[in-house]
């Protein structure tokens, strides 16, 4: 698969906390392609390298998902820092997403 | 309907749900390999159903399964479960999978997603256990969120060509479609792309929640078409289907008592086993008391019953009888007898059918009664207790109970059947209670409107009641009416007095006779006296005569011979005297000179 378990790490400053995140896709189904480009483009605008992002497809570990409590394809789901959150969709809705990751949009 | 008719007979694959009355509905159950889909507004026993399906799959066949909850959580599905029989828990730890398929509402969405990776993830749960059935439960819950009709239909597919992918045994979606509408958009296409669908229904009749279920559509499959009334009972949901046409009950010719005596003749000998007896009367007429007597001489001999009464307490009812002479605590205390009570109003019509059957199943009476049974049409609709009321009387038939039921009649008047059940014309016998008011009086009469298959009396009784149980009274009629109560002890008392009256005066008059009769004896007896002394007076008179005669003609010989007038000789020639001579003999001197004078001319 293409985007298996793909990890993508970046070292920004120091001080500033590192958002873990875990991304559950479908394959290459429309909407789990169109919720890669969406985080790709809101953790470049908004984490500058300071993320962990994973990438699963479901398809691919079905049971591991179920066990990780999954229901739909896309799923995003916000490790750490705490306040944990799941979000479910293409993430096409930037700004819901944002205030769910706890990002403060200047 | 549904039936291809110009296709290749071939049966169509089914396999059974085991829910009481739905594979008998469907002739066979759901679609073996197909989708079938439940619709109806909540609480209208879509879960249950289902959950039941995949119960049975597992406890009949050993058929894992798998259950995607939209709606509800898990942990609420097995809570509601949990008043069933069913062991719920034990087979979701090995033979159940449920998912809990409900978006927790601190889910944020964000955009448009998909069931792609639910169905592979179940996909993978499937192969792992062997999972034979699947259940989406609450799908439009799930394509609700979906907020686009495009979307809908596409996930639709996607489940569709998943199911067709992933055959299982039996599929089956649950929808919350209420009376034709629906927030899912294109549920016209679910319908389409099932092969089964069935509708359940949920209704308020006077404040009591019925159940329906109907099944709409069958694809290449025969099916009963009609709305059937929906139960729950302990061991989960049974559907009303209708009961087979054909009464395959044997008569028996067994009579069991009624009850007591004079009951039983008026009966021609009492009731058949087997048989169903109805009991009507307004409020009052004793129709418990009648009831209670039934069954205690059931238990008296040693026949297991069963007592069901509804809106009484099961004690107070053996209090009440107690006081008119009949026991029935010492028969619960022995196990022969069973008393249930229960409410009427707080379940539905059908839900008492179950309970009745499980009581049935557990005691195993011979015989039963059911008190009121007319409360039932207080659970709702009038047509489906009036089915309820049917069955009871037919599921006890079935189970070769012979068993009584009273319904109160608000009427007096047995011919209007006020109860609505419209029992009366499949009850074998019916008895009629009810009051006859006169001079101020409230007597109970007992008739028997009818018994089949049997002589019977037609004559109006009257039903007394004591502490020794109740009797029947012969009733008077007079004038055409009929006396009860102080009347009938009036006209008994009457008729005592007449009787002794009337033995008084044959006594009299017997008497009076006698007496006649020794009085005429007596008459004749003097009379006879009499005769005899007659005619010994006749006989002393006639000697005496005689004497006198032979005195007198010797003392005129005397005379004679003094005189010497005539010759002896011939004086002595006439014995009897001759007037002249006696003439001569009476008058003497002159006269007597005279003739002797003649006497000497005429020679």
């Amino acid at each position: 698969m293409r985007r298996k378990k793909t990890t993508r790490s970046a070292s920004g400053p120091a001080v500033a906390t590192v958002v873990v995140l875990r991304l559950y896709i479908a394959d290459n189904a429309p909407n789990s392609l169109r919720a890669i480009a969406n985080l790709e483009a809101i953790c470049k605008e908004h984490l500058k390298g300071n993320f962990k992002l994973e990438i699963i497809d479901v398809l691919e570990t079905p049971l591991r998902a179920l066990a990780d409590g999954i229901l739909v394809t896309p799923s995003l789901a916000k490790m750490s820092p705490s306040p944990a959150a799941k979000i479910v969709g293409n993430l096409s809705d930037k700004s819901s997403v944002l205030h769910a990751l706890g990002i403060s949009v200047e | 309907m549904g039936g291809k008719k110009n296709a290749v007979p071939q049966i169509l694959p089914k396999i059974a749900t085991g829910i009481p009355g739905f594979d008998e509905l469907s002739h066979g159950g759901l679609p073996r390999y197909r989708t079938s889909l439940l619709k109806g507004g909540p609480g209208s026993g879509k879960t249950v159903f289902a959950l039941q399906s995949l119960v049975n799959a597992v406890r009949q066949r050993q058929e894992p399964g798998i259950f995607v909850a939209f709606e509800e959580s898990t942990r609420q599905i097995i809570a509601n479960a949990a008043s069933f029989d069913w062991g719920l828990p034990a087979l979701i730890k090995n033979k159940l999978f449920f998912l809990d398929a409900k978006l927790s509402p601190e889910v944020v969405q964000s955009g448009e997603f998909d069931l792609a990776g639910m169905l592979a993830m179940l996909k993978a749960k499937k192969e792992e256990i062997g999972a034979k059935w699947i259940v989406f439960d609450g799908i439009d819950v799930l394509l609700t969120l979906l907020q686009n009709p495009i979307s809908e239909m596409r996930e639709i597919y996607r489940i569709r060509d998943w199911l067709a992918d992933n055959e299982v045994n039996a599929a089956i979606i649950t929808a919350k479609i209420d009376g034709g509408t629906s927030e899912i958009v294109n549920y016209g296409f679910i319908q389409f792309m099932v092969d089964c669908v069935i509708r359940f229904e949920r209704r308020l009749e006077h404040g009591v929640a019925l159940h329906r279920l109907e099944i709409t559509k069958y694809r290449g499959s025969d099916f009963v078409a009609g709305e059937f009334p929906v139960s729950f009972g302990p061991s989960g949901m049974e559907v009303g289907a209708p009961e087979s046409a054909e009464i395959r009950q044997l008569a028996s010719s067994e009579r069991v008592s009624a009850g007591f005596e004079r009951l039983d003749t008026m009966l021609g000998g009492g009731l058949f086993r087997g048989s169903s007896t109805l009991i009507t009367g307004v409020p009052g007429t004793s129709k418990t008391t009648l009831a209670g007597k039934f069954a205690e001489a059931a238990c008296r001999r040693g026949e297991r019953t069963l007592f069901v009464s509804f809106d009484e307490a099961a004690d107070r009812i053996a209090r009440n009888l107690t006081s008119v002479g009949i026991h029935l605590k010492t028969h619960v205390k022995s196990g022969v007898l069973r008393m249930y009570s229960s409410r009427t109003e707080t379940i539905g019509a059908e839900d008492h059918l179950v309970r009745l059957k499980t009581l049935i199943r557990e005691h195993r009476p011979r015989c039963m009664v059911i008190d009121p049974i007319s409360a039932i049409a207080k659970t709702g609709g009038i047509a489906a207790a009036r089915a309820v009321a049917n069955r009871f009387i037919y599921l006890a038939k079935d189970e070769k109970i012979t068993v009584v039921v009273t319904a109160i009649n608000e009427g007096d008047e047995p011919e209007t059947e006020t109860t609505d059940l419209q029992i009366s014309t499949i009850a074998d016998t019916w008895i009629h209670l009810s009051y006859l008011i006169r001079s101020g009086e409230r007597n109970r009469a007992l008739t028997i409107i009818k018994s089949r298959g049997t002589w019977h009396s037609n004559q109006v009784r009257e039903l007394v009641l004591n502490d020794v149980g109740p009797m029947l009274a012969d009733v008077y009629t007079a004038g055409g009416e009929v006396l009860m109560g102080t009347l009938r002890w009036e006209k008994e008392g009457e008729e005592k007095a007449k009787t002794t009256q009337r033995r008084a005066e044959f006594d009299h008059k017997r008497h009076e006779l006698q007496a006649a009769e020794a009085d005429t004896r007596a008459r004749i007896k003097a009379l006879e006296q009499d005769l005899e002394r007659q005619r010994l007076e006749l006989v002393t008179y006639s000697s005496d005569n005689e004497a006198r005669i032979v005195s007198s003609s010797d003392r005129e010989k005397e005379l004679r011979r003094i005189r010497s007038a005539d010759p002896a000789g011939r004086a002595a020639t006439g014995i009897v005297p001759s007037p002249a001579t006696r003439r001569a003999s009476d008058s003497s001197g002159n006269s007597g000179r005279k003739n002797k004078r003649i006497a000497q001319d005429a020679p």
